[in-house]
């Protein structure tokens, strides 16, 4: 889960960590006060979930609070279309008023899970500001890394190698360290699965001052953090997938073709969608359906590809493992008996119970197209897409 | 022969009593697996399925000789779960658990570390060996004895590349699902050099998909530990970047996640790639046919 800019420093401040002084505002008339209680230079912020904020004209830096009241009625109930949002964009509905900080230089800060190591590994760079993708490409070298080991905590001589690294000297070093230690008790305190300080400047005054951040968290993990979980933004969410989800539908991620896909276990659903494109078409969507006792969730399935205007043509493709196929059959038939299905569906059944699931499809009376195996069902649903199948 | 189990697998389920547990636990004792006793704390001394349950991990080795564990705790719980399964010393932990947080995991690979238990999972299907032992969810009959090795990230996709393989009379040593989540028990690599090392595994069928780099690790592995033929095919070439594809670990981040470089990388160490999912169990014909 991800949460906004003004939410991740509010808790970066919790942990002693320096963030800029500034508030965030709704109205451009909130961010004129809060400019004028700043005084002097502020900037102001579009709060969105996506990256690439400056470039896309989402950073405005003003001279006061008029200015500042300004920017704000520009930015608050725009939408934000970055390199990462797709043209249609995101929803902009507050930013963050901050003090203008003079940076004298920016470093790059983070904690994630390495998955080959199965550690907390803190990364830190000179080079921030920039993405660490990149610089990870262009100069390696300049990436230190440290790895945690929970039973023992963030060490400090791991805060000092990394300080030097960060080519920090004199008292910045144990600064540094301090703030490192800080950000590794934020991130195992609130499950993060990253905790990212870019850049993390040097001021003029030879301050350390965390400028951007962000923070994500471990979506299994959740149930035991209640106020981090209220801190989500749905509106920055795809509306199909906050829909889905509210459906008790959890494993669902919008694509951007024409075929809806219906399949249990989240490789083979992958594996379906891979084998549309082969076959020419484009999936509308990834669904896992999961493990289910009852047919609400398959009946929520069809809700969705309905109410998705793009969908011309739909497969379900289930091999029965956990799920079970007289189930999914059930679900089928509730679903065309509540709606109109207006589009071509296919479907291919497999595994745990699948000759109740062929009865009860059968003893339905609907019209669906049978495909023999995994390659038959894209073969014929990419056909009934493009309206050579009824 | 086979790798994991076998018809010396003598088998305690940790949360016997649960639904899934119950269901799944049934399922493995009509395919024949020696399920001797059950693990639910607050339930010992009862029976469950006909099998004695016991309250801790321990008492239950003890009494029984249970040398494998298979696992349906809740994922709240399930960390603590696997590490009384390692306390107590037992050889095999196979963990069904999906959800379970990754601080949590990496206690326990920590604890692991030194130690004689084996993990698999959390979040997989399962390790089966037809016609010996299913020690798992997933569906037994598709399965049919022979001497092709499976290891896959995902569940449902490899019952698909399974009943190809078993429709075209291919049958399997061991089936190994080790879990879609992104800090499994164990990697592909770990089971590679398993059926590397089982006489009765000819040829590997390896099922990847998207994220981290498990799969750059297999090929390293495949090009200079490995003389046996390997089938691989890595699923979500069509995932967008940054987006969770339903597993933990299946979501893309920076270009060595994508299903096009694992595939590349795979190639290049000398697996063959099915062209397709639905391609696997033809694939491996043909590689069986010219080794």
């Amino acid at each position: 889960m991800k949460i906004h800019e003004y939410q991740a420093k509010a808790l970066l401040a919790q942990y002693a960590i320096p963030v800029p002084r500034g508030k965030v505002a709704s109205t451009p008339a909130e961010a004129r006060t809060i400019a004028a209680g700043i005084g002097g230079r502020v900037v102001v912020k579009a709060q969105v979930y996506a990256g690439g904020r400056g470039k896309a004209g989402g950073i405005k830096i003003v001279d006061g609070p008029a200015e500042a009241e300004k920017a704000t009625s520009q930015l608050v109930g725009s939408k934000l279309v970055t390199h990462q949002t797709g043209p249609e964009g995101v929803p902009v509905s507050k930013v963050l008023v901050e003090e203008a900080s003079d940076a004298a230089r920016e470093l790059y800060l983070s904690i994630l899970i390495d998955g080959s190591g199965r550690l907390p590994v803190m990364m830190a760079s000179e080079a921030g500001g920039m993405e660490i993708e990149e610089v990870a490409q262009s100069v390696p070298e300049k990436i230190f890394r440290s790895y945690i080991d929970p039973a023992i905590g963030f060490q400090p001589f791991q805060g000092r190698k990394l300080a030097y690294g960060m080519d920090l000297d004199g008292g910045q070093i144990a600064e540094a360290t301090r703030l490192m230690t800080n950000l590794y008790r934020l991130f195992t305190d609130n499950d993060c699965s990253l905790a990212e300080i870019n850049p993390l400047v040097v001021t003029a005054g030879g301050k350390l001052l965390a400028l951007d951040a962000k923070l994500n968290f471990d979506d299994n993990a959740l149930y035991r953090h209640k106020d981090i979980q209220e801190l989500q933004d749905k509106e920055q969410e795809e509306p199909l997938e906050v829909q889905a989800h509210d459906w008790g539908i959890n494993n669902y991620v919008k694509m951007d073709g024409d075929i809806g896909c219906m399949v249990n276990g989240a490789g083979l659903a992958m594996a379906v969608n891979d084998l549309i494109q082969y076959c020419g078409g484009k999936a509308a969507n990834f669904l896992d359906i999961g493990t289910l006792n009852n047919t609400e969730r398959v009946v929520n399935s069809f809700k969705m590809f309905i109410g998705d205007s793009r969908i011309r043509a739909v497969l379900v493709n289930i091999f029965g493992g956990m799920a079970r196929v007289d189930v999914i059959a059930k679900g089928i038939a509730e679903a065309y008996q509540q709606m109109n299905i207006p589009f071509p569906v296919v479907i291919r059944l497999a595994g745990t119970n699948l000759e109740e699931g062929q009865r009860i499809l059968a003893e339905s009376g609907i019209s669906f197209i049978q495909a023999e195996d995994f390659y038959d069902g894209a073969r014929k649903v990419v056909e009934a897409a493009k309206g050579g199948m009824k | 022969m086979s790798i994991l189990v076998d018809e010396s697998t003598r088998l305690l389920v940790q949360g016997i009593t649960g639904s899934e547990g119950s269901f799944h636990t049934q399922r493995c004792i009509q395919y024949g697996t020696k399920v001797v006793a059950g693990v639910t704390p607050g339930k010992g001394d009862t029976k469950h399925l006909g099998v004695p349950v016991f309250n801790t991990v321990e008492s239950a080795m003890t009494e029984t000789g249970a040398n494998a564990s298979l696992m349906f705790v809740p994922p709240a719980f399930a960390a603590d779960g696997i590490l009384e399964a390692i306390d107590a010393g037992i050889l095999l932990v196979v963990c069904i658990t999906e959800g379970i947080p990754v601080l949590d995991m990496v206690k326990v690979h920590l604890y692991l570390k030194g130690k004689p238990t084996r993990l698999i999972g959390p979040n997989s299907p399962g390790v089966m060996s037809p016609g010996k032992c299913k020690v798992g969810i997933m569906v037994g009959e598709i399965h049919l004895p022979g001497n092709v090795g499976v290891i896959s990230r995902s569940g449902t996709l490899t019952y698909d590349v399974v009943s190809q393989l078993t429709s075209l009379g291919i049958g399997q040593s061991t089936c190994v699902g080790i879990g879609g989540d992104a800090l499994p028990g164990s990697t592909f690599v770990d089971i590679l050099k398993l059926f590397q090392a089982d006489q009765n595994t000819a040829a590997v069928v390896l099922i990847g998909e998207i994220g981290g780099t498990m799969e750059q690790e297999a090929a390293e592995f495949i090009s200079h530990g490995m003389t046996k033929p390997v089938v691989a095919f890595v699923a979500g070439s069509t995932a967008p970047p940054g987006k969770r594809m339903g597993h933990a670990g299946a979501i893309i981040i920076g270009s060595a996640g994508k299903a096009s470089e694992k595939m590349k990388t795979l190639s290049q160490a000398g697996a063959t790639i099915a062209p397709t999912p639905a391609q696997v169990g033809l694939t491996t014909k043909k590689v069986l046919e010219s080794s």
